[in-house]
């Protein structure tokens, strides 16, 4: 564990990528198997361990101190495993030498009591730094400021290979990736895909900016809608078929309609929408399924879900990855009027005439239907590959939507921002909903969209118009308006105001403007989607 | 019965109602008693000022000599009367001079903590543990997971870097007053003897401090934008910068430096990180949260009042322990910086 926590500890400090990079470089040339596996499965957020949630933290914690100097002590550290593992008194039972490969094979056999009393008894025997990793292993979401995209590069350079080797044997291997280590070591094959229902690495799209229009050869790109599901991946094999989601992570039994066998085998990558393809349900409706680990018969009945189609990465089990999406195409359109067709699978179509003109209308037109968030524009001639690639594929949202709000509430961030108040409520003014039109109604929650000095500025501002405190929570005066930006405003009924925002972010500060000005909830409703 | 009615809150800060003085008032007043030279507590502008010697001589470096038109002296332990109270300066442990402001009025005694802390420090007089009716405390690092290390300790991953990383130069974030020379002392008492490099704020402050008898060995003023390689190489050099200069042009000059911060806050990790460092040292001049409560303990007071900084977290551990205990909201005081 020592180790370990010497790692984060290295990593979390290291200002540059490439020190980071070198430290886990390091790591992986000194540490044995499978304590390196584990250990970097920690890193790149695959590490499940059964049973040790947060709750589990927070209970022994509270038996181990007064719950309430823990709570005020959260409220401020902004991290359950920091905060105990500051917390934690120091004892003289210390030891050293507890291995991350035991901790985890004990865990593996405990029950949720037997667990608690080893996590206990761990965290007794470690001194302070390694408390922290030894929590921060178990709850995952280390914020050391390393991607598993920067883990797959540090292995590649350990062993001195293409790092695209590692990507493409990733979904077949699991922590401690063992299958891996082997190979790289010399002492097994390497491990192979074919034929087996494993995640592919998803292609990406940039945001198309405004300065690159220009630029762009409009007739190179096949043109399409942007569809306002989840993004999934369908892969059919002899063990089965199984869905994806845009991380890698299995969710097929969320949705066991579509994860049925099909005589087909291949992977095809598209979107998950709610309803069918002649009535495509809202989003909210999809969220109701993507929330559900296991649906109800019930459930499956009353909201639907189909794939909209767009990609073919293996087709028969022959990979089309590297030939240009163009003879893709023809391939998936080809295979959904015979082994792809059913009816919870429908093509994506492309739209035609795609010029610069007919782009700006359909993109701002596609708020009507409500969803669809724009055009995607993809190279014609690019290959399917893993990640964001310049110039392949682009998306193009429509324009947000903005409205000016009232600052009700703050909170502290987390991680990194722990020290600021960097989280606020957003409030319209009640005109047009069931309360009195002078009172303020919270409609949006929104922590992104600032630059690090307006962020000092609204913790400023904060911090001098506390009227209250709610736990950790601050109201403060109502004074201040910010222009917030959203990609729609739904009826809610889980909301006071009646309506609920998706996705908002600042804008921008207007410290100019009288609360009196901001918009109120009939001028929200307005923009909500026919 | 302890009757507290003759110290009020203003928008000043704490005032004496019988002696018609207030404690590190936050705006201009006519009668000051200054706890101690940090900026937030000892403004410039009152008409008479009553602190310890070296705190009066703080202020001068900071504000001219002519920062009052009124200045009482007041040695550690020598009893003064205002206006019918009893005033005593007892040491306070943050940094040179500081004091703990001692009030005995109406058969009730007052103690004033100031900012104070109970590990050791060359630099300054040890926190003098006084009994009272009513304790009144800061809490800046008033919650349990605030458990600071032994600042020799500390220094020792100091030592550990400059051999780790000889061609760098290791450039600590700390206040001019205090944290700088205390730092500096525990450079020389771990033995290491090589010229220190400080910004040229913390001059006379250092200057200041030899002259009332501590020693911080051989030290060199870096002047702005004056270092280069050509002239003087401060690879595997230590060199002292208040944290305001710390992203600009001046520490730009050096080459490859290593950002070193000394504070309470260099505990929480995602705090430390946010700030750049690359080596949080743990060394602060506040009392952490177990010398807080030991201290309310030591002093048997009845009634604890809290100034700033945590105060819920103290206020519930005072009322575990049986004592009253109430927040008095003061602001004004920097409660996120030492």
């Amino acid at each position: 564990m020592k180790i370990f926590a010497d790692l984060l500890h290295s990593l979390l400090y290291a200002p540059q990528r490439l020190v980071k990079q070198a430290y886990l470089v390091e790591f992986i040339k000194n540490t044995p198997d499978p304590d390196r596996g584990y250990a970097l499965s920690a890193l790149t957020g695959e590490l499940s361990i059964q049973g040790v949630k947060a709750g589990l933290i927070r209970k022994i914690a509270y038996q181990k101190c007064d719950p309430v100097l823990f709570d005020l002590s959260y409220d401020f550290v902004g991290d359950l495993a920091e905060t105990t593992a500051l917390i934690w008194p120091n004892t003289t039972r210390q030891v050293s030498g507890i291995r991350i490969s035991d901790i985890i094979s004990k865990l593996k056999t405990a029950n949720r009591i037997d667990a608690g009393t080893l996590v206990q008894e761990w965290l007794d025997q470690l001194p302070e730094s390694q408390r922290w990793a030894l929590l921060k292993l178990l709850t995952g979401g280390l914020r050391v400021g390393v991607s598993a995209r920067m883990v797959r590069l540090a292995l590649a350079q350990s062993y001195q290979i293409d790092v695209n080797e590692i990507e493409q044997i990733w979904p077949l291997i699991e922590p401690p990736y063992l299958e891996l280590f082997n190979w790289l070591d010399g002492k097994a094959d390497k491990p192979d895909a074919a034929g087996r229902a494993v995640f592919r690495p998803m292609m990406l799209a940039h945001p198309l900016l405004e300065s690159e229009i220009a630029e762009m050869d409009f007739a190179s790109f096949q043109a399409e809608w942007k569809w306002d599901g989840a993004r999934i991946q369908l892969v059919s094999g002899s063990d089965g078929v199984r869905i994806f989601s845009r991380s890698g992570d299995d969710i097929s039994g969320t949705f066991p309609e579509i994860a049925k066998p099909l005589s087909w085998h291949g992977v095809i990558d598209g979107e998950l929408l709610a309803g069918n393809p002649n009535k495509i349900g809202s989003f909210q409706q999809l969220q109701l399924r993507l929330n559900r680990k296991k649906p109800s018969v019930k459930m499956i009945s009353e909201t639907p879900v189909f794939m909209r189609v767009y990609d073919i990465l293996f087709d028969n089990n022959i990979d089309v990855r590297e030939h240009p999406l163009e003879y893709r195409r023809e391939v998936l359109e080809a295979q959904m009027k015979t082994g792809l067709k059913t009816c919870y699978l429908d093509l994506s179509p492309i739209l035609a005439d795609a010029s610069l003109a007919n782009l700006q209308t359909w993109r701002q037109q596609c708020r009507a239907g409500g969803l669809i968030e724009g055009v995607m524009l993809k190279n014609k001639t690019s290959s399917y590959q893993a990640g964001r690639i310049k110039g392949s594929w682009f998306k193009w949202k429509r324009d947000p939507l903005t409205a000016d709000l009232v600052i009700l509430y703050a909170q502290r961030g987390h991680g990194k921002r722990s020290s600021f108040f960097s989280d606020f409520t957003l409030g319209a003014w009640g005109e047009g909903s069931e309360y009195d039109a002078q009172t303020l109604l919270p409609v949006a929650k929104a922590y992104s969209g600032f630059t690090d000095d307006e962020l000092k500025k609204l913790d400023k501002f904060v911090r001098e118009n506390i009227i209250q405190k709610f736990g950790p929570v601050r109201e403060v005066e109502k004074t201040l308006v910010v222009e917030i930006a959203f990609d729609s405003v739904q009826y809610s009924k889980r909301h006071k105001s009646g309506i609920a925002t998706r996705f908002p972010r600042f804008k921008a500060i207007r410290w100019d403007k009288p609360a009196r000005d901001a918009n109120s909830i009939s001028d929200l409703i307005a923009m909500i989607d026919i | 019965m302890i009757d507290t009615s003759w110290l009020k809150i203003s928008k000043s800060g704490l005032y004496i109602v019988p002696a018609k003085a207030h404690i590190d008032p936050v705006r201009s007043v006519n009668t000051a008693i200054i706890t101690h030279g940090h900026a937030d507590h000892a403004r410039a502008g009152h008409k008479h000022v009553i602190a310890t010697p070296q705190t009066l001589e703080i202020m001068a470096v900071r504000y001219g000599a002519n920062f009052a038109e009124q200045k009482t002296a007041v040695k550690y332990n020598q009893k003064i009367q205002l206006a019918g109270v009893n005033l005593t300066l007892i040491p306070a442990g943050h940094v040179l001079g500081s004091a703990q402001i001692a009030m005995e009025y109406a058969d009730t005694k007052i103690i004033a903590a100031g900012d104070y802390k109970r590990k050791s420090d060359p630099t300054c007089a040890p926190f003098q543990v006084e009994k009272c009716d009513v304790f009144i405390t800061e809490a800046t690092f008033g919650l349990p997971v605030f458990s600071h290390p032994t600042p020799e300790a500390e220094i020792q991953k100091l030592l550990e870097v400059q051999q780790l990383f000889p061609e760098r130069s290791v450039i600590i974030g700390a206040y001019s007053l205090g944290k700088a020379q205390r730092i500096i002392a525990l450079l020389r008492a771990a033995g290491y003897e090589d010229t220190i490099f400080i910004h040229g704020a913390m001059k006379k402050l250092c200057e200041l401090y030899v002259s009332f008898g501590i020693e911080l060995g051989s030290l060199q003023t870096t002047p702005i934008g004056r270092i280069d390689n050509q002239q003087i190489s401060l690879a595997n050099k230590f060199i002292l910068a208040p944290p305001s200069a710390m992203g600009t042009k001046w520490a730009q000059r050096l080459c490859d430096p290593l950002v070193v911060s000394a504070s309470g806050w260099m505990q929480v990790r995602q705090r430390a990180k946010q700030g750049g460092v690359e080596l949080p040292l743990v060394i602060s001049d506040h009392a952490d949260w177990n010398d807080i409560l030991r201290t309310i303990k030591e002093v048997e007071a009845s009634e604890v009042w809290v100034t700033h900084g945590r105060e819920d977290a103290i206020i519930h551990a005072c009322t575990q322990m049986g004592l009253a205990a109430k927040a008095l909201s003061l602001i004004g005081y920097e409660d996120e910086s030492e």
